[in-house]
């Protein structure tokens, strides 16, 4: 079994601190991590290997140094990576993101599943993974909690919905978005993280993938951003300090009385 | 049917059923896409795809402000596949054309929509929280929060028709029925070669601990200045006197205190409720996103410089360990009194 997992570098979001004069974000000091949904791709790919041999291949477009999230990505156990990085890929949208990606995967031949994260943790879009499969017309399951029955030609899939989850059986190859309930990623071994070190970690650049120029990056994305802002906010709040405890019991007075005259009590 | 090959116009909406019926969030989005198609002086048209879909739901969505309802209908569209959907949505958008398309950011618009966004070579912006057109040029204005939730960035898709978006279900109200609409009702054969699907759906297994969150009227909310997972038990009083939904933020279900169906926010649900009552949530763009349409909310937090205080209608600053046991009680006395 021939597995691809596109994985994504995104800043620690948690960590990220805004500027409250110019309202933009500071990324100074904030570190870049393996999309934390990801993590769930990786592991569920290792477990098909594990069960049905194989390699698994981790790809991603980024910076250069995006190569440190495919050499964790090794280091928890994936065969190989490759990093596609350009100049001419910066500002791409999930369409011209998607295609980047799908055109590196036709460059790497026969494969089995692609496996993606549910979404990026930066993006929040969940886009790419239904973007790749639609560029090579691969069918798509998302939201997929579950992988079973897997043999050459198929598998049957757990796929999470609004009021409960689907069973599906979907033909390979094909693209799975995996939800946290699909495995428990494991950490990466001491020997993970010494081969992840030293081995070799190819680079492909636009013309590697032989990709149509006018379809990279900012230039080829539908979707402009026009205005980044912080929110506005609307409402009067009646704030009350309540620090010591003659404090709360007059604050917790007033707000049940708020609360009676909203007719909730 | 006159059709002009060279310009996209018309609002759409992508409206969903489920056996038959018409769901909840298609209502939701004839709110956005009438708001929508008001401000472009152009036409709403619901399109919806399945089989033996009621007749009296089409109806409704004439009534509750569709100007056109286009149903394409084949058994093997009676559930959501994405190859069968895709493929018969893409022959409507070309022979249609529309300018816009909102959808709901369900497990079917964020699967159904990119697919259809590659292969249309269209913009898609996901999960939007506010729509609107630019004056002047009549671009649709998409405004989504962006890098972890931090910050909105406002999106728009210049060059490329149609412009697609998705928005959080339970993020509108639900259009009602407005007395004296009309509209057509225009039934559509699904194109054979588009109904080969490589996905099975083998069965439907539905699960019973759904516990109403996004239907509550009150939903009580729990962020990290709860500290501990043993804490959690602190709310269910207060939860039992209000007779309240439990959510949580992100940081609490990623701590395991308690599971996903809970999470509100960006990456997790979108609420609505009639009150909010906010519990050491400090509310984060991302938190905010999945709740500041409630219609009253309340925070209580230690940081008098908190977020949430900037959405709330009601703040209580001090220790919620101090605060939500005699609160409970209060709101208890009070309730039994009546």
């Amino acid at each position: 079994m021939r597995i691809i997992v596109p994985i994504k570098q995104v800043p620690e979001t948690n960590a990220v601190k805004m500027d409250s004069e110019t309202g933009t974000m500071i990324r100074d000091g904030v570190e870049a991590i393996i999309n934390p949904l990801d993590l769930y791709a990786i592991e569920s790919a290792i477990q098909l290997r594990e069960e049905h041999g194989g390699e698994i291949i981790a790809l991603s477009m980024g910076p250069p140094k995006a190569a440190a999230a495919l050499r964790e990505a090794i280091a928890m156990g994936c065969d190989s990576a490759v990093l596609l990085s350009d100049k001419a890929f910066a500002g791409a949208d999930t369409w011209a993101t998607s295609y980047v990606l799908a055109k590196a995967v036709e460059h790497m031949g026969d494969y089995d599943l692609i496996i993606c994260g549910e979404r990026a943790t930066d993006g929040d879009t969940g886009q790419v993974g239904p973007g790749i499969a639609s560029f090579l017309d691969l069918p798509v399951a998302t939201y997929i909690g579950k992988v079973d029955q897997v043999s050459k030609k198929s598998c049957r899939l757990h796929r999470l919905v609004e009021n409960g989850h689907e069973v599906l059986d979907v033909e390979l190859p094909a693209v799975l978005t995996m939800v946290k309930e699909v495995a428990d990623p494991r950490l990466p071994t001491l020997r993970g993280k010494q081969r992840a070190k030293k081995v070799d970690l190819p680079v492909w650049t636009a013309t590697d993938i032989n990709a149509d120029a006018d379809k990279l990056g900012l230039a080829g994305s539908p979707t402009r951003v026009v205005k980044i802002f912080r929110p506005q906010v609307a409402r009067q709040c009646e704030k009350i300090i309540a620090m010591d405890e003659s404090d709360i019991d007059r604050a917790v007075d007033r707000l049940v009385t708020f609360l009676q005259k909203k007719d909730f009590i | 049917m006159v059709k002009n090959k060279q310009a996209h116009s018309g609002v759409w909406i992508l409206a969903e059923q489920a056996d038959g019926k018409v769901q909840r969030i298609s209502y939701e989005l004839l709110t956005r896409g009438r708001d929508l198609a008001d401000k472009r002086h152009t036409d709403l048209t619901a399109i919806i795809f399945g089989s033996d879909i009621n007749a009296k739901d089409l109806q409704a969505l004439i009534d509750c402000g569709a100007d056109k309802v286009i149903a394409m209908e084949a058994a093997g569209l009676e559930h959501f596949l994405v190859e069968p959907y895709a493929c018969c949505m893409l022959k409507v958008i070309e022979d249609y054309r529309p300018e816009i398309i909102i959808a709901g950011a369900t497990s079917t618009g964020r699967t159904l929509m990119p697919y259809i966004a590659i292969k249309a070579n269209a913009g898609l912006t996901a999960d939007c929280t506010v729509l609107d057109i630019e004056e002047g040029t009549g671009h649709l204005l998409q405004t989504r929060p962006a890098i972890g939730g931090n910050i909105l960035a406002t999106i728009k898709t210049p060059q490329h028709r149609p412009q697609m978006a998705t928005v959080r279900p339970h993020s509108t109200k639900p259009a009602t029925k407005q007395e004296g609409r009309t509209g057509e009702i225009v039934h559509l054969k699904a194109p054979a070669e588009c109904l080969a699907s490589r996905i099975n759906r083998v069965a439907f297994i539905s699960d019973e601990s759904q516990h109403g969150l996004q239907e509550a009227d009150i939903v009580v909310a729990v962020g990290r200045g709860i500290k501990k997972g043993e804490n959690m038990t602190l709310t269910e009083p207060l939860c039992e006197s209000l007779e309240a939904a439990l959510g949580a933020t992100r940081d609490v279900v990623d701590r395991g205190w308690l599971s996903y169906p809970h999470q509100i926010g960006l990456s997790g649900k979108t609420v609505s409720p009639k009150l909010y009552l906010a519990v050491g949530i400090s509310g984060t763009i991302q938190h905010l996103a999945g709740m500041q349409t409630s219609e009253t909310i309340v925070a209580i937090n230690t940081d008098p410089d908190a977020q949430i205080f900037n959405v709330a209608d009601f703040g209580i600053v001090g220790n919620l360990f101090d605060v939500l046991p005699v609160l409970a009680e209060r709101i208890r006395k009070a309730r039994n009194h009546q």
